[in-house]
């Protein structure tokens, strides 16, 4: 009781307070939101990386070797999605080009595996980027054949000391060697031993296998270096980075805001709930970019009236994000699709997994009609078939095979795509669900 | 080209048989007719002159001298004759011997030992003049610049010498007994134009004026009477695809085809007469002007009759091209004056007038219908062909008008454009303007100005002349500054070394392959093979190397070396287009030039070089038809071809195993593997790079040589790892400077290459990704298959959750967690619309999942 009269003053006070500094409160708020969403969304991290100081300096050293000795070199960043591959890199080339000397010798392309998708694409990117001579405004002209030879030219007539060194950087490298001989890979490190234009290929992936994937000839003429990117860090430095990747920058335009915001950041650190929410998390994925997702799902709940990210805010965030998208359908089904579902659950039961079809559904759910159900209209037959209709297209219900124009349709064979513990969470959680098909739900009808 | 040049033409012999050699059995004579069947007209070449010669470009006819012409008992008709040669046979390195710009008229009294000088008569094209010269002579003026050669100097492979007195004055006599043109019986179409009619200062001016616009219809007119070269051919397809967008360039392209009439005798009171018609045919300005023009070319007319003449059929036909004219007129008037500030009131005038007209002609065909168009085409054409005679004429007698066309004429799209957009340029590109041989010539040379200069998004073409460059840095290269930093450079596998150290053996065998085949003049195959970086492209670059080497020094006869890499082409038929252009330097398309280097390999070349030809990566020549591969190992077979082939590739049985028999035949038996590197011998290649530089201990050596070798025996790898060793040396060094490569260094740069990736990506993955992995693990012992669904592992995490007492994740989440493990390789998954029911693999061994689960 006294606790509530507490909480109800609390929230007067902080409402007059709120009113009085509403307008500055208004700025400082959608200066958080700026900068905290730039940081969540753009790749490029605020401050220092963290755990990876080795790779770091290893890039970094390789990448000035070839700058400002024109020595050429190959590597390949290897780790899982969202280890901060790209981030690592971006973080050396900014290093690099503070330096003017460096600034003004290197050249970079970027590739990406996903764009250039084969050689010729990629030839032309290389030319354009290069501004080679073929290329006029944004065009290259001439065909793959020539492309490829003056290419190859342009790259032999340079020499270690005399040339601008060419940095490469391949993103999803591993899609690269899946085009035709690996002819660009072959040529790029091809280049890199030889005693042409120095060249440094930065291959970034997340496959394991990379090297597997590499041709013989192409794999001898990578000189193997390979950075390692793992997510090595455990849950005390988890904490300090949702801290770090949280907590406002000392330049912020309102210092007492910042620190208020701040101590709140520190207190959410340690409370018990977050810590275990946290844990949660970093027990499913060490991947930053789920931390970065679930903060931004908090950081949108921050308003002039609800200045600060509380407890119970990540814990929203956190559930939104760990929800089931098939079940979250579920929820909207109506109760004749439900019906639909259970029986197919029932016969998934009987025939441990077998496809069944639309017929067989149709009996089961018949079958439930006429023994158990007492509040449910009959429908007929059509109705049935259109509310299957409508499951296969939710893609709740899978065709083993392509639907043919000879078969039925009520004969086409099917998967469900739920697990007997999706539906029954779903039930649970369904509104006005009634009762006795709860209850078939549960037990299935298969003794009778 | 070739093949129709000769189906053409019909030898036989002029006159009776001067002499015979009964012992030999050949019959001599002392001329031979040359018919065209086409033109039917005949020329007679006799001994002593000077004619061209087929050869293996058809941009380069060979010249030589007729010495003898016999019949043989085969009836075979032959000549013997005195080559000389142009300034692009002589090596490259042999040319600054000359320490002087070579004109391109200019050729070379040969006297190699080495060419064949008995040829067969149907090579002969056609006569040329040559002109012996003293060595600091100036070029004379001459008309004819396809037809007329100079000499200065002899060539006898090693040096250049000015002529002999002697063989000076025999040429002089050879000259005059052809009687300083060739004896023709008719005048061909290619005769040279002998109209002088020394134009005074003025009208070369109006005539240049007049003709800028007109240089493009020229070149095209030249090319297809004279140049036989499939490079004009290009540019001149170029042009018909350009000219398909463009009116104007329509319009000269129809030029081509009327007037076949002889140019010389088209005097200019005949052109004046037909203008005449064409002006009574057509009321249209574009034609009159033209008229004017003309007049103005003639004879200089007074200004008058010129401005009198053009507003009568102008004013009544189209009153706002007049006032078009008008304006434009203007426009160029102030800026000839800037230029020409020497001439006369009168003459500036009248050019002035000129350019105006000259616009508004240009401008015209875009409004005018089209049969109104053919006259006024006609027309032009011959005046063109008027205005080309007499441009030849005035560009001949400048020298510097030539060197200076060089650089600013760059192409004659570019040309067009500024000549409809500026009039301000318009004047400053006909003071640049020349013949059409030199410039064509001179526009091949021009570095790439062009693409830049053009910007026309409606033309897809390669721009010809650009030139692949990297830029150069502006800062100069460190230098290696520690022992370690040098060694790191000379571990570089780029860096080449002063010998390839272990591949005596095999160097040696390939060195005398191809010395003997040079020495022989024939031609012949061999196959090397072995695993990635054994040396062996390296150890044939070192061979070819020293054969240069020696050829240079004069031990072997010269050779060309070429080189393809079956990994640097696009498609194995392009591996004609790139031999042929090596050879030649014609772009063509791939079909055509399999066309022409089957020619040039199955016909004997009187000058022909012995051809080696390194083809890497052969393997990637494979075609289903196998017609690459076929072609390349027939060729050498032929008795002519004088080609060398060092196939490399890396499989030993690559002949049997993916080659026909007939493909396989031809390759022959000359085969050659290289066996990967022992320890020792890596060793001793990383030791003579070091070459005693006390980087690496000893023992560090020997370790990263036995490490390798156990391994691929790639000379690459070990060279990376040495290279590796020295980067953590130095970092480790940093603190308490020893700088020397250990064992540990090498070990640790041998674990960093080539340690699996996989324990550690497990053992860094999360919680649940690890539990799935077990759940896996659990489900294949569970069902006794390797494979099992989502769903199926699904069921087996949750209940490891339970027994962990964790929360259960969801199947969004294990979904989740299944395609990160997939997309690092670590399982092996379906595409992922299947969802539940999705199969899953792992991709690497179940002990590995268990050891790096362990704890």
């Amino acid at each position: 009781m006294l606790s509530f009269l507490f909480k109800v003053k609390i929230s007067a006070m902080s409402k007059r307070k709120s009113k009085e500094s509403s307008s500055a409160n208004g700025e400082c708020i959608s200066q958080v939101q700026r900068i905290l969403r730039e940081r969540f969304c753009h790749h490029h991290a605020t401050g220092k990386p963290f755990g990876i100081e080795h790779q770091y300096r290893h890039l970094l050293e390789l990448l000035k070797r070839t700058t400002v000795h024109g020595e050429s070199n190959s590597a390949l960043i290897i780790g899982p999605r969202g280890s901060g591959k790209t981030m690592l890199l971006n973080h050396v080339l900014k290093e690099l080009m503070e330096i003017k000397q460096i600034r003004e010798n290197l050249l970079e392309v970027h590739l990406n595996g996903l764009l250039q998708t084969n050689d010729k694409v990629a030839l032309k990117e290389i030319t354009r980027q290069l501004h080679l001579e073929n290329v006029v405004g944004d065009k290259v002209f001439g065909s793959f054949a020539e492309n490829l030879a003056f290419l190859l030219e342009a790259l032999r007539k340079g020499d270690r000391t005399s040339s601008c060194p060419v940095l490469f950087i391949l993103d999803e490298f591993d899609l690269f060697v899946h085009h035709k001989n690996q002819t660009l890979l072959y040529n790029l490190f091809d280049i890199s031993q030889s005693a042409q234009t120095p060249v440094t290929v930065i291959g970034l992936t997340c496959r394991q296998d990379i090297l597997e994937l590499l041709e013989k000839r192409v794999k001898s003429r990578f000189s193997h270096r390979q950075i390692y990117l793992m997510n090595s860090f455990d849950f005390k430095q988890y904490i300090k980075i949702f801290k770090e990747q949280l907590s406002l920058p000392a330049e912020f335009l309102d210092e007492s805001f910042a620190q208020k915001w701040n101590n709140n950041v520190q207190h959410l650190s340690e409370d018990k709930t977050v810590q275990d929410m946290l844990q949660n998390l970093f027990h499913y994925s060490k991947d930053l970019r789920s931390l970065h997702l679930l903060l931004m799902l908090a950081l949108s709940n921050v308003t002039v009236h609800h200045p600060l990210i509380t407890a119970s805010d990540l814990h929203e965030a956190s559930k939104q994000y760990r929800m089931d998208s098939k079940a979250n359908i579920v929820h909207g089904l109506s109760v004749l699709e439900i019906c639909l579902i259970i029986a197919m659950k029932h016969l998934n039961d009987v025939y441990e997994g077998e496809p069944f079809n639309f017929q067989m559904v149709y009996n089961e759910f018949q079958k439930f009609m006429q023994r158990k159900a007492h509040c449910m209209y009959n429908f007929e037959k059509p109705v049935v078939m259109k509310a299957f209709e409508h499951l296969l297209q939710l893609e709740l219900v899978k065709p083993i095979e392509r639907p043919s124009v000879r078969a039925q349709r009520e004969y086409l064979l099917m998967k469900l795509l739920l697990d007997n513990n999706q539906i029954m969470d779903a039930l649970q959680a369904y509104p006005n669900c009634p009762t006795d098909v709860k209850q078939w739900a549960t037990s299935s009808l298969s003794w009778l | 080209m070739n093949t129709r040049h000769q189906s053409k033409h019909i030898y036989s012999w002029y006159g009776k048989p001067m002499s015979s050699d009964r012992k030999l059995r050949t019959l001599q004579y002392k001329g031979i007719l040359i018919k065209s069947e086409r033109s039917q007209t005949e020329t007679c070449i006799q001994l002593g002159e000077f004619v061209l010669v087929e050869g293996e470009n058809a941009d380069q006819p060979f010249v030589a001298q007729l010495l003898d012409l016999y019949e043989d008992g085969a009836q075979q008709k032959h000549a013997v004759v005195q080559w000389f040669s142009h300034i692009t046979e002589v090596p490259q390195n042999k040319r600054k011997l000359l320490k002087r710009e070579v004109s391109p008229q200019e050729v070379f009294f040969d006297q190699v030992p080495g060419y064949d000088t008995d040829i067969a008569v149907e090579t002969i094209i056609k006569s040329v003049m040559v002109i012996p010269l003293r060595l600091g002579e100036a070029l004379p003026i001459i008309l004819n610049k396809e037809q007329t050669f100079y000499v200065k100097q002899s060539w006898d492979g090693k040096c250049f010498k000015p002529l002999s007195p002697d063989t000076f004055s025999k040429l002089k006599e050879a000259n005059k007994k052809s009687g300083g043109s060739p004896n023709s019986l008719t005048k061909s179409p290619l005769h040279p134009l002998d109209i002088i009619c020394s134009p005074k200062n003025e009208t070369e001016r109006v005539v240049r004026s007049v003709t800028k616009k007109k240089n493009v219809e020229m070149e095209i007119e030249s090319k297809h009477s004279a140049s036989k070269s499939s490079l004009s051919k290009e540019r001149h397809s170029r042009r018909v695809a350009n000219g398909m967008k463009t009116p104007t360039a329509r319009k000269k392209l129809q030029l081509n085809s009327p007037t076949k009439s002889p140019r010389g005798k088209l005097s200019g009171s005949d052109v004046l007469e037909l203008l005449g018609d064409d002006c009574d045919a057509m009321s249209e300005p574009s034609a009159t002007k033209r008229k004017v023009k003309f007049t103005g070319i003639l004879g200089s007319p007074p200004k008058m009759s010129c401005s009198n003449d053009e507003p009568k059929s102008t004013f009544d036909s189209a009153e706002h091209e007049q006032r078009l004219s008008d304006t434009i007129r203007l426009s160029p008037y102030s800026k000839v004056r800037d230029s020409s500030e020497e001439e006369n009131l009168h003459t500036k005038e009248d050019t002035i007038c000129l350019t105006g007209h000259q616009k508004l002609g240009g401008q015209s065909p875009l409004v005018t219908p089209r049969s109104h168009r053919r006259c006024a085409q006609k027309t032009s054409a011959r005046i063109a062909e008027q205005i080309s005679l007499l441009n030849t004429l005035e560009s001949d007698k400048e020298e510097d008008f030539l060197s200076s066309s060089g650089s600013s004429y760059s192409s004659s799209e570019e040309e067009e454009n500024e000549v409809l957009r500026t009039p301000k340029r318009n004047s400053k590109s006909s003071r640049i303007f020349s013949t059409p041989k030199s410039s064509r010539k001179s526009s091949v040379h021009t570095p790439a100005k062009t693409p830049k200069k053009t910007p026309l998004p409606a033309t897809p073409k390669t721009p010809r002349n650009a030139t692949p460059e990297i830029p150069k840095r502006s800062h100069a290269a460190r230098k290696p500054a520690s022992i370690l930093e040098e060694a790191r450079l000379r571990l570089h596998v780029s860096a080449i070394p002063e010998s390839l150290p272990c591949r005596e053996e095999e160097f040696q065998d390939i060195y005398n392959f191809v010395e003997s085949k040079l020495i022989d003049g024939t031609g012949g195959c061999m196959y090397i093979s072995g695993v990635p970086g054994t040396g062996k492209t390296a150890t044939v670059h070192e061979v070819i190397r020293c054969l240069q080497q020696a050829a240079e020094n004069d031990e072997l006869p010269s050779f060309q070396f070429i080189e393809i890499n079956g990994m640097k082409l696009t498609d194995p038929h392009q591996a004609y287009v790139q031999i042929l252009e090596l050879l030649t330097g014609q772009k063509v398309t791939a079909t055509h030039a399999a066309a022409l280097l089957a020619k040039l390999f199955s016909t004997p070349g009187p000058k022909r070089k012995t051809t080696v030809l390194i083809v890497d990566e052969l393997d990637l020549l494979w075609t289903r038809k196998q017609n690459v591969m076929y072609n390349l190992f027939d060729w050498p077979t032929q008795k002519h071809s004088k080609l060398i082939i060092l196939a490399i590739a890396n499989t030993m049985d690559l002949p049997e195993r993916i080659m026909m028999n007939r493909v396989a035949s031809r390759l022959g038996l000359t085969r050659m593997s290289f066996q990967p590197y022992t320890y020792k011998q890596l060793q001793q290649i990383i030791s003579s790079r070091l070459s005693n530089m006390k980087a690496f201990e000893e023992d560090a050596i020997q370790l990263v040589s036995r490490k390798v070798a156990a391994l691929s025996g790639d000379a690459r790898r070990c060279l990376d790892i040495c290279r590796r060793a020295t980067e953590i040396c130095e970092f480790a060094s940093q603190k308490n400077t020893s700088g020397i490569v250990r064992m540990a260094h090498i070990t640790e740069a041998i674990d960093e290459m080539f340690s699996s990736p996989y324990i550690n990506a497990i053992r860094s993955a999360s919680l649940h990704e690890q539990i799935f992995l077990k759940a896996i693990l659990a489900e294949f012992r569970r069902a006794g298959v390797e494979e099992a669904t989502v769903q199926q592992v699904y069921h087996q995490h949750v209940a490891l959750c339970r027994i962990e007492g964790m929360q259960s994740p969801t199947v969004s989440e294990i979904m989740a967690v299944c395609s990160r493990l997939g997309a690092c390789r670590l399982l092996l998954v379906e595409s992922s619309n299947k969802y539940l029911h999705m199969r899953v693999r792992l991709n690497i061994s179940q002990d590995d999942v268990t050891y790096a689960l362990k704890d």
